[in-house]
């Protein structure tokens, strides 16, 4: 097992490492960091020469490409074009985002197993069918479309039956809030919506593997067999059936964190939260276009999240159905 | 790596190499019998029968044979999601070609209404600059189907070509080819598209750009499926007698292994339909899909927002087309799944 765990994570650390080039030319082509620049009529050619040498953009690409590995192993992601630390920002903006994916991913699990076990366990019923329809709505639901339903006509609602402002509907926090627990009330009441939307559509597919999956079990011999012995009916569904229902989407779960960031990062930008979103996207709109450094240092955070997520999934995978070995 | 699951709303799991339905279908126990049976001589004596009679037993008895098409349209036309998803489909796919070319306003017509509700004049309301919302909603819609299709047919094409050529030749190639995949799967699929449509979309004509960049990415799944699917088939009798006979390897991948894998390259097709239109709507959103003049329904659903309490019509018209698109197409891949699934009956 320990074998296997390194090797994994040194085919991983592999897999980063093309992909540090990959996103390094895809940033490359993206645009041209100097445009804005030269299609300002009123900057002279020599100005344009000496942004170019600034930003090492004479340089040969292979060594651009060097510079900047080095300096990531070396914990510098360099400095975004309005002066600031890239890796600082990164930290502060990849704690909003968590705040937001971490519970709506929670959040999401619980409700597709329920849903997904409830639907299983009363197959055709009118629960069922109703969750069936459901899960499909939401599955062909963009995100987008979800949250600008509950910021702009669920919460615009409940403020008003309120009477004063019970769900944020912009940004991740109050600014100039103090107190320990004002601020976190304050967070809490942002946070609400936000992930709502973000584990409405994320809950919808994970429902239907977790009732696919409690069929599977639930129409197998061993669970015949326990039901034959004389087992409690309850017993046999949670302490037989379920846990091995439980096995493939913890699976799946893992396997979707790059879908969640997608649907992340268009909640994040669609209720105004200063996240990971709205960083990538500054990058790419801002008056510089692209923030280079910005743009690459989020696409690196990503893909590592995604491939220590991988790693996980097999590893989980292994831990929790015994009959998986790892040689 | 265990595979990520290919559609949610599978009714079983299918397992990297399962399906290869073509030959499953008719084949196995319980399943239509496939041939015309007629019953011996010996059975049907002319001795004890007229010949009206003999052939009248014969008529009734004889089993008729069904193809696999026959069968799989069969079960198609007996899933009633399916046939409703279709039927809405088509129908939005018509009345977003064809109405237009009739109604009285282009979607690039300024009227002197600005932001009405929804009148008879104006059936989905004005924006505030004077566009009529009912011709924006229905060009939107025409364009976000029409690159959702082109997406499909790319991604298919791709994703059949790499998927075959890395399941048929194994080896290094296969090697090669499945990193290349998972290289591409380790950056979320949405910020890639964000960092290459910043400067692609830009152009006139940006929806068959942000066409092709999608078809560039999302390939990959149906390239793993085909791979299971052709590193199973090559395995079987019918491929072996093929090698042994001397047919080429394109004759073998192209008459015998990509027509066996046709199931699991028409439902992912479909879902990559649906799959498209909704990270296509989703780069408009962002402002960084396709650009005005030019619409599409995430781009009229992202105009729509900052109005959407005051303006509502000019949200949810949209918003409705989409969602009523996407889901429709998610039924159409339910039910052909369904229909090309051996084990599945039709259920009367």
């Amino acid at each position: 097992m320990g074998g296997y765990i390194l090797r994994r994570c040194l085919a991983g650390l592999v897999t980063l490492l093309v992909a540090s080039f990959l996103v390094f030319l895809l940033v490359a082509v993206s645009g041209d960091p100097l445009a804005a620049l030269k299609a300002n009529p009123h900057v002279s050619p020599a100005t344009i020469q000496a942004a170019r040498v600034q930003l090492g953009l004479n340089q040969p690409l292979l060594e651009r490409y060097w510079t900047w590995l080095t300096g990531m192993l070396h914990g510098d992601f360099g400095t975004s074009t309005t002066g600031q630390d890239v890796g600082a920002q990164l930290g502060v903006r990849l704690l909003v985002t968590l705040r937001m994916v971490v519970p709506a991913t929670i959040l999401a699990a619980i409700v597709a197993v329920l849903i997904g076990v409830m639907s299983a366990i009363k197959q055709y019923s009118i629960l069922d069918h109703t969750m069936t329809g459901v899960a499909y709505l939401f599955y062909s639901t963009p995100v987008f479309v979800v949250a600008i339903l509950l910021k702009d006509f669920l919460a615009v609602d409940v403020n008003n039956a309120a009477g004063h402002t019970v769900l944020y509907t912009i940004g991740q926090n109050t600014p100039g809030t103090t107190g320990a627990w004002p601020v976190f009330t304050d967070s809490f009441a942002h946070t609400v919506l936000p992930v709502i939307t973000l584990a409405l559509v994320t809950y919808a597919g994970w429902s239907r593997y977790q009732r696919a999956s409690m069929l599977d079990v639930l129409n197998a011999d061993y669970v015949r067999l326990a039901r034959a012995k004389g087992l409690s009916p309850r017993r046999v569904l949670y302490v037989h059936a379920l846990r091995n229902a439980l096995i493939p989407i913890t699976t799946v779960i893992a396997l979707d964190f790059a879908t969640i960031i997608g649907g992340a990062l268009i909640t994040e930008i669609a209720f105004g939260w200063e996240g990971m979103g709205r960083f990538l996207l500054g990058g790419l709109t801002g008056p510089v276009s692209p923030d280079v450094y910005v743009v690459q240092a989020w696409l690196m955070v990503a893909a590592t999240a995604v491939i220590i997520f991988n790693i996980i999934a097999d590893l989980v995978y292994g831990l929790l159905d015994p009959r998986i070995r790892y040689a | 790596m265990p595979e990520p699951q290919p559609d949610p709303f599978g009714h079983s799991f299918m397992p990297e190499g399962a399906p290869h339905y073509g030959e499953v279908i008719g084949g196995a126990p319980g399943t239509e019998i496939r041939g015309s049976g007629t019953l011996t001589p010996a059975e049907l004596s002319s001795e004890t029968l007229t010949p009206d009679q003999l052939e009248a037993a014969r008529e009734g008895l004889t089993i008729k044979s069904r193809s696999q098409l026959k069968m799989v349209t069969d079960r198609f036309f007996h899933h009633r999601m399916a046939l409703v998803g279709l039927g809405i489909f088509v129908f939005l796919l018509l009345v977003s070609t064809i109405v237009p070319v009739f109604w009285k306003y282009n979607y690039t017509d300024i009227t002197n209404q600005f932001g009405t509700g929804p009148t008879w004049q104006h059936p989905f309301g004005t924006d505030p600059i004077g566009h009529d919302n009912f011709a924006q909603v229905l060009q939107g819609t025409a364009t976000s189907i029409k690159t959702a299709l082109v997406v499909a047919v790319l991604a298919t094409v791709i994703g059949t070509l790499i998927g075959a050529a890395a399941g048929y030749y194994g080896g290094w190639a296969d090697a090669a080819l499945m990193r290349f995949t998972d290289l591409i799967l380790v950056v979320p699929l949405l910020a890639v598209l964000l960092v290459l449509s910043n400067k692609f979309s830009k152009q006139a004509n940006g929806w068959v750009f942000v066409a092709l960049l999608l078809a560039l990415l999302l390939w990959t799944y149906l390239a793993r499926l085909v791979r299971g699917t052709f590193l199973s088939l090559r395995e079987r009798e019918f491929i072996e007698a093929e090698w042994a006979i001397g047919a080429t390897d394109r004759r073998i991948i192209f008459r015998h292994m990509i027509p066996n894998a046709a199931g699991v390259v028409a439902v992912n097709a479909t879902l990559t339909v649906a799959n498209a239109m909704l990270i296509a709507a989703a780069l408009s959103f962002l402002g960084l899909g396709i650009q005005p003049p030019q619409v599409d329904l995430g781009s009229l659903i992202a105009a729509g927002e900052g109005d959407a309490t005051a303006l509502p019509w000019l949200f949810y018209f949209p918003a409705i087309f989409l969602v009523l698109a996407i889901l429709s197409v998610n039924f159409v891949g339910d039910g052909l799944r369904d229909a090309l699934d051996p084990t599945q009956r039709i259920r009367t």
